[in-house]
């Protein structure tokens, strides 16, 4: 009965989960990014990359209400000085109810919120969004893939054929990882759009996942505290259960001895 | 507290004598903690524990994430991220509580099957029964209104639909929807109640969970032969049981331990799995979700819900004989209700005087084709009501009604139940000697 029952709830959780993803969504192609998996981590130097393609480019329509500048100086996170947050957030206006006017943002600040009504808030978007269903909407793949929302993001940012259409009076762009094809974002990159100070490669594939990352961290800010606290989690819990597997055996060791055959 | 006999406490100290004559709380105590328990209970018996631990876990993360949670339709989505981002171990506290509601489930459901398996629901046990589909009830009311509280896409729309099926009701429906919403739609009053209920529903739950431990501690465990301990003497009950503590405590807890580090490893490393990315979309009723799915531990009977359209024949049937007062919609939920209440009345509706499904060698079968019949719902509950994804929720909605209505009854009738042992004691001794022996094959250690 138990054998049987424990096989059945693995393929439930495995059932379950994918089913909840169920739609028609576009094609995304898996990403190795370097927080994959339990070990996996962000990289601090591609979150730095991603935070100036943000800044360049996705800042222009698109915004992170939900993310306070000064984050930007944690470990497990860009981990930049505080100075340089503190100059980062003055490139930034807040309207301030207080003053009842505009004024430089200060690291406490969040970031704006979008300035087109259109334009998503993108705080979120990593965890909003998920790239893999399958197979048959099991979401098996999500078990070894993760959700696929950093790899939407990047497969969505890449995936522009360079079509167009008219509907409506609004101009959508063909998309193929876009649910429905088509997308009322222009394409925003094309490849060196950004300029890195350290020479980092440049083109559409690397700004994509580069910006892809930084927008996973936003939406999982305290992720590397997470796993950390779930290896000393489950390394404890194991021993614990060592301990009471041994605690037990020997506990009814002496009442299953009167019945052991001689 | 239980039938069978075993020493009870006795006070000895002055104190512990002057307590017992004001307060008799010692010996309530130690009767519940040492109650006899049957020798050969098997790995199913541990789920009782976990629950209660759920139970414990919920609450107390609860309780601390309502100090940083604000109910407003405006601010709840924002706070729910203030937690995330700026509580300390909020995140933490926040996937224990999100995924706590699945390993709970998980626990519930394995708990139930145990119940249907060995026949715990029969008599004198009636009453246990009832009172955990009273606890399995409320459960799902306090998870669904506390999936609505961080006020994401799914929380609203799945807030929408399910509110909606109260408005299928004939005559009275509308009124009563909008009395339960507090308006014409789901919006800051539906919130408001729905937070308040979801914080008291727990402390309910916990008082039917002493009822249920009170009901099965005054008739006696259950056990995997279904074979009632011998309570003749207190040396004839000695040789079928053991007390609970300490031998079923560190048991329990060894099984405890071993499933929250599983729980764990996915609370860190996938907390998002179980849950729906549009969750993490601030709730818009200006647009509506490509697929409205609830939780995973939902999705049987949202299947069940959901097989009932107006081109079966049943609801045809049931639309023209009432003169349509039974519309589809309708027929849907009294399915989805009926499905819960068919299980809360299986104690009647089996006739079997054998317990344990493990002397019916006919019942074995449909049990386990009614466990796989559980999975598929789950999984065509969360496909999209097109395809052929209706015919298979249908057919898994006709067996599940068919199992409790019609082959339980009739098992009872025509199946030869196998050999029982005649004492626990003998089961148990085979147990250990199968084991000892090493014999492979006639070995179960999970029976």
């Amino acid at each position: 009965m138990l054998k049987k029952l424990a096989a059945t709830m693995v393929a439930t959780f495995a059932l379950s989960t994918g089913a909840f993803a169920a739609g028609e969504g576009g094609y995304v192609k898996n990403v190795d990014f370097s927080f994959d998996g339990p070990f996996g981590s962000y990289d601090q130097n591609q979150l730095q990359r991603g935070l100036q393609i943000y800044t360049e480019i996705c800042s222009a329509c698109h915004g992170l209400k939900f993310v306070p500048i000064r984050t930007l100086s944690d470990e497990g996170g860009p981990h930049l000085p505080k100075d340089q947050v503190r100059a980062y957030a003055e490139y930034y206006e807040v309207f301030d109810p207080e003053l009842d006017d505009f004024r430089a943002a200060t690291p406490n600040d969040h970031f704006p919120e979008s300035s087109l009504e259109n334009a998503p808030d993108l705080s979120l978007m990593a965890k909003g969004r998920a790239g893999f269903h399958g197979p048959y909407g099991l979401g098996i793949n999500q078990l070894m893939k993760g959700i696929g929302g950093p790899e939407y993001i990047a497969a969505l940012l890449s995936g522009y054929t360079g079509n167009e259409k008219e509907e409506a009076g609004t101009v959508l762009y063909e998309n193929t990882a876009y649910p429905g094809g088509y997308i009322s974002m222009a394409p925003p990159l094309y490849g060196e759009d950004v300029e890195f100070a350290d020479g980092h490669a440049n083109d559409l594939h690397h700004l994509a996942e580069d910006v892809a990352a930084f927008l996973m961290w936003t939406a999982e800010p305290k992720m590397m505290a997470r796993k950390q606290a779930g290896f000393v989690g489950v390394l404890f819990l194991t021993f614990l259960s060592v301990l009471l597997y041994l605690t037990n055996k020997r506990l009814w060791a002496p009442i299953k001895a009167r019945y052991k055959q001689k | 507290m239980s039938g069978i006999p075993h020493d009870h406490y006795e006070p000895k100290a002055a104190w512990e004598k002057g307590l017992a004559k004001r307060l008799p709380i010692v010996g309530l105590l130690y009767d519940t903690l040492m109650i006899p328990t049957p020798k050969n209970l098997n790995w199913m018996w541990i789920w009782g524990i976990v629950l209660t631990f759920c139970l414990a876990l919920q609450i107390i993360t609860g309780i601390v994430l309502v100090m940083h949670y604000t109910p407003h339709v405006d601010l709840a989505f924002s706070s729910v991220e203030h937690i995330m981002r700026n509580v300390n171990g909020g995140a933490m506290l926040r996937y224990m509580h999100m995924n706590g509601a699945s390993l709970f489930f998980v626990a519930v459901y394995a708990h139930i099957f145990r119940g249907l398996y060995y026949g715990s629901y029969k008599a004198p046990r009636e009453i246990t029964w009832i009172i955990g589909m009273l606890i399995y009830l409320l459960m799902m009311g306090t998870a669904f209104m506390g999936y609505v509280l961080p006020w994401g896409q799914m929380s609203f729309w799945g807030a929408t639909v399910i509110t909606g099926l109260f408005g299928a009701i004939p005559f009275i429906g509308e009124a009563l929807q909008t009395w339960l919403l507090g308006g014409p739609a789901v919006d800051n009053a539906t919130l408001n109640r729905f937070f308040s209920l979801h914080y008291l529903l727990p402390f309910v739950i916990a008082g039917l969970v002493i009822l249920h431990i009170w009901a099965f501690h005054t008739t006696g465990n259950n056990n995997p032969t279904g074979v009632d301990v011998r309570r003749t003497s207190k040396e004839d009950a000695a040789k079928d049981t053991l007390p609970f503590w300490p031998y079923f405590v560190i048991k329990d807890l060894f099984a405890l331990a071993l499933i929250l580090a599983v729980f764990f490893a996915v609370v860190s490393f996938m907390p998002n799995y179980l849950g729906h990315p549009d969750n993490y979309i601030e709730a818009n009723a200006l647009a509506t979700p490509a697929h409205i799915v609830p939780e995973w531990y939902f999705l049987p009977f949202y299947a069940i819900l959901r097989a009932f359209d107006g081109d079966v024949w049943v609801v045809i049937a049931a639309s023209f004989l009432t003169g349509g007062i039974i519309d589809a919609k309708f027929f849907g939920v009294l399915a989805m209700f009926g499905a819960i209440v068919v299980m809360a009345l299986v104690p009647w509706l089996d006739t079997s005087s054998v317990r344990s499904g493990r002397y019916r060698p006919m019942f074995k079968w449909w049990f386990w084709l009614f466990v796989v019949n559980f999975f598929v719902l789950t999984w065509v509950g969360a496909r999209p009501a097109e395809g052929i994804y209706p015919y298979i929720a249908l057919i898994g909605s006709a067996y599940w009604f068919a199992y409790f209505l019609v082959i339980l009854p009739l098992l009872g009738v025509i199946e030869k139940p196998d050999a029982q042992p005649d004492t626990i004691e003998q089961d148990f001794a085979a147990k250990v000697a199968a084991k000892s022996a090493g014999s492979a094959p006639s070995v179960q250690p999970a029976e």
